[in-house]
């Protein structure tokens, strides 16, 4: 992996919060990131999955250097990002953008559509006046906005065409890698794959990497390369996205693929179902953080946690039982395509794969 | 490249806040009567008037007639000129006061709101100082201080009025600050100032506009106390508290002079508040 080029890195990356300091005592800690270390390569789209409050927005935000790490560190282009003066901080904005998950609050209501998306531009000095509007009106088009859009305020607009200014107003500045957030789950599920492809085909033109924080899987299955499932502000297995569905490895991993609706009449799948509710991240479980929910846990889970520990190629899973456990991933609950659809899907794959090589090379 | 067809403009939604001013019958009596006495004090000197100061000995005291509209006072003026006058001095004191209530109160409010910490605990325990001591008693002991004059008076009731923009921005900017669209501006890099300057005021002007038209009414009233109790507009210039003061000596013989001040006091701070309230509902940013 170290021969990867490695475009952002998060080292034993982890966010506490203090949410009581009584005038005696121990103060009250949520771990909502506790002790993540992973590595984003230029040009891919890295998924980042788990339920709510695993802690994934919490570890956008510490990519994205949105707030500043407790522990560990966050590596962009082999620059320590995490310790920053102002002005640098300032500068690292142009190349690392952020989307946000709720088109109807992260748009200042008091700036017109132009302004919004200018903003970044005019912030960092780029062009002048004329040229930024050009710029502005070329963004609009390319999120499928026209250039007459500018003068609106965002009230105007719909979900989706809310979400698609902030994607405008992210990629203003022409950064390398962009975080979002959850940026389609606010919106229905028709406006979702449109959002989706327009992140698709931006990224293939600017040649982003794409950081994608979801608790969609659908989603993640679509759009990305690699995902990282994690459970309680720590990462449980990483893989790419293919091997992931077809054949999880964490315990987890696999109840959260076993969750995902099947679009086929009849479908039938084994019952991997997830009892009870996310432990309190104030207080983990011991051992593996994942043993009191899990249908496998053994004696030595409660007791001792699991490192992340490589498991085939290209392959990181923190389970003690990850040999010898063999999980159902989609494909077998699914069954064969039929031909139609697997030509379909072969065609698509076809175009995307050229799609992507017509980008520089990643390796 | 052609990803999704653009979508058609968005139905252009007109100025929702002043369409529904225009359609709240309240709001609109208040905006007549606000207009009235505006346009009354600023159109004082051309209006055919008698001199406010100029005393006739053979009408003293006299009731309506078709030579005083609204009668004579103690030593002969006309109730009419001093009451457009005395219009003049009462709105003057409530604007000015509130503008300076707003523009010491706002900066520091939105200081203490945006910076937390050590300065918001400075700024916050002075206003709670402030608070402490009402309204009204705080102008008086101000006005005492520094000298009876219609300036001072306005100087002081605009400090009395200051604790509550005070903690109305600090409230509203802390408010703001736990937006996801000021986090997008930490994501563009904003500093400080433009982050103020473009997304914390616009977003708590309306409440600030609100509250400013409100206190218009009580400054009003400050006022007309302020110079009942001769703290305020210094004889022979008109003043409705003044008028009131000298009126209630002869409130047997002619109770004319304390009826017009008292009314018109009346019928302004009624227009105030109820274009502060209808304000209040037509700038809602639930509903923007």
């Amino acid at each position: 992996m170290t021969t990867q080029d490695i475009i952002l890195e998060a080292a034993g990356v982890a966010r506490h919060f203090t949410t009581a300091r009584p005038l005696f005592g121990q103060p009250t800690v949520v771990r909502a990131v506790d002790g993540v270390s992973l590595k984003i390569r230029r040009g891919e789209t890295f998924a980042i999955v788990g339920e709510s409050g695993c802690g994934k927005s919490t570890l956008a935000r510490l990519l994205a250097r949105l707030i500043a790490p407790t522990d560990g560190s966050v590596h962009y282009e082999g620059r320590n990002i995490s310790a920053l003066s102002p002005r640098e901080e300032r500068a690292l904005r142009r190349d690392l953008q952020f989307i946000f998950q709720d088109p109807y609050a992260s748009l200042n209501p008091r700036m017109t559509v132009g302004a919004l998306i200018e903003e970044p531009l005019r912030t960092h000095g780029i062009g002048t006046a004329p040229e930024r509007r050009a710029k502005v009106a070329d963004l609009l088009r390319k999120v499928g906005l026209t250039p007459q859009h500018a003068d609106r305020y965002p009230h105007e607009f719909s979900g989706g065409q809310r979400q698609r200014i902030g994607i405008a107003r992210a990629l203003a500045t022409g950064p390398k890698v962009v975080v979002g957030d959850e940026p389609v789950s606010a919106l229905d599920v028709s406006i979702q794959a449109q959002v989706v492809n327009i992140l698709g085909d931006l990224k293939a033109e600017f040649g982003l990497t794409l950081i994608i924080i979801a608790h969609d899987l659908a989603v993640v299955r679509h759009m990305s390369d690699r995902v990282a499932v994690m459970y309680l502000g720590q990462i449980v297995e990483l893989a790419p996205a293919a091997d992931l569905f077809d054949r999880p490895m964490h315990p987890y991993a696999a109840a959260l693929i076993a969750a995902i609706p099947l679009p086929a009449v009849g479908a039938r799948r084994s019952a991997v179902r997830l009892e009870g509710d996310l432990p309190n991240p104030i207080a983990p479980p011991s051992g593996c953080r994942f043993h009191t929910r899990c249908p496998h846990a053994i004696a030595r889970c409660s007791t001792e946690a699991p490192q992340l520990t490589a498991a085939g190629p290209d392959r990181l899973v923190a389970c003690h039982r990850a040999g010898e456990l063999d999980l159902a991933g989609l494909s077998a609950m699914s069954g064969p395509r039929t031909p139609a659809a697997a030509r379909r899907f072969a065609l698509y794959r076809a175009a995307t794969d050229a799609a992507t090589r017509a980008r520089p090379p990643e390796e | 490249m052609s990803l999704v067809t653009a979508d058609p403009l968005p139905q252009r939604r007109s100025n929702r806040a002043l369409s529904k001013l225009r359609a709240n019958p309240a709001a609109l009596l208040g905006l007549a009567l606000v207009s009235f006495f505006l346009a009354v004090a600023i159109l004082a000197p051309v209006l055919p008037l008698p001199g406010p100061a100029a005393t006739d000995w053979a009408a003293v005291r006299k009731p309506p007639s078709a030579a005083h509209w609204l009668g004579t006072d103690e030593i002969g003026r006309d109730l009419l000129a001093r009451m457009v006058w005395g219009a003049q001095a009462s709105l003057l004191a409530g604007v000015v006061s509130v503008s300076i209530a707003v523009l010491l109160g706002v900066p520091l409010g939105v200081a203490s709101g945006y910076l937390r910490g050590w300065t918001d605990a400075m700024i916050s325990r002075i206003t709670e100082a402030l608070m402490a001591a009402p309204f009204l008693i705080l102008a008086i002991a101000l006005a005492a201080f520094l000298g009876p004059s219609l300036t001072n008076a306005m100087i002081a009731i605009g400090l009395s009025a200051m604790p509550v923009f005070i903690r109305l921005s600090r409230a509203q900017t802390m408010s703001v600050m736990t937006e996801d669209y000021v986090e997008s501006a930490h994501a563009v890099g904003l500093g400080h100032a433009a982050l103020i300057w473009r997304y914390v005021l616009p977003n708590i002007a309306a409440p600030i506009l609100v509250q400013a038209t409100l206190t218009i009414a009580t400054a009003i009233i400050a006022e007309a106390s302020l110079s009942f109790l001769g703290l305020g507009q210094q004889p022979p210039a008109p003043s409705w508290g003044s008028m009131l003061n000298v009126a209630k000596t002869f409130l047997d013989q002619a109770p004319c002079m304390a009826m017009w001040p008292g009314l018109a006091i009346f019928l302004v701070v009624l227009g105030f508040n109820l274009l502060g309230d209808g304000l209040l509902d037509a700038l809602d940013p639930k509903e923007s």
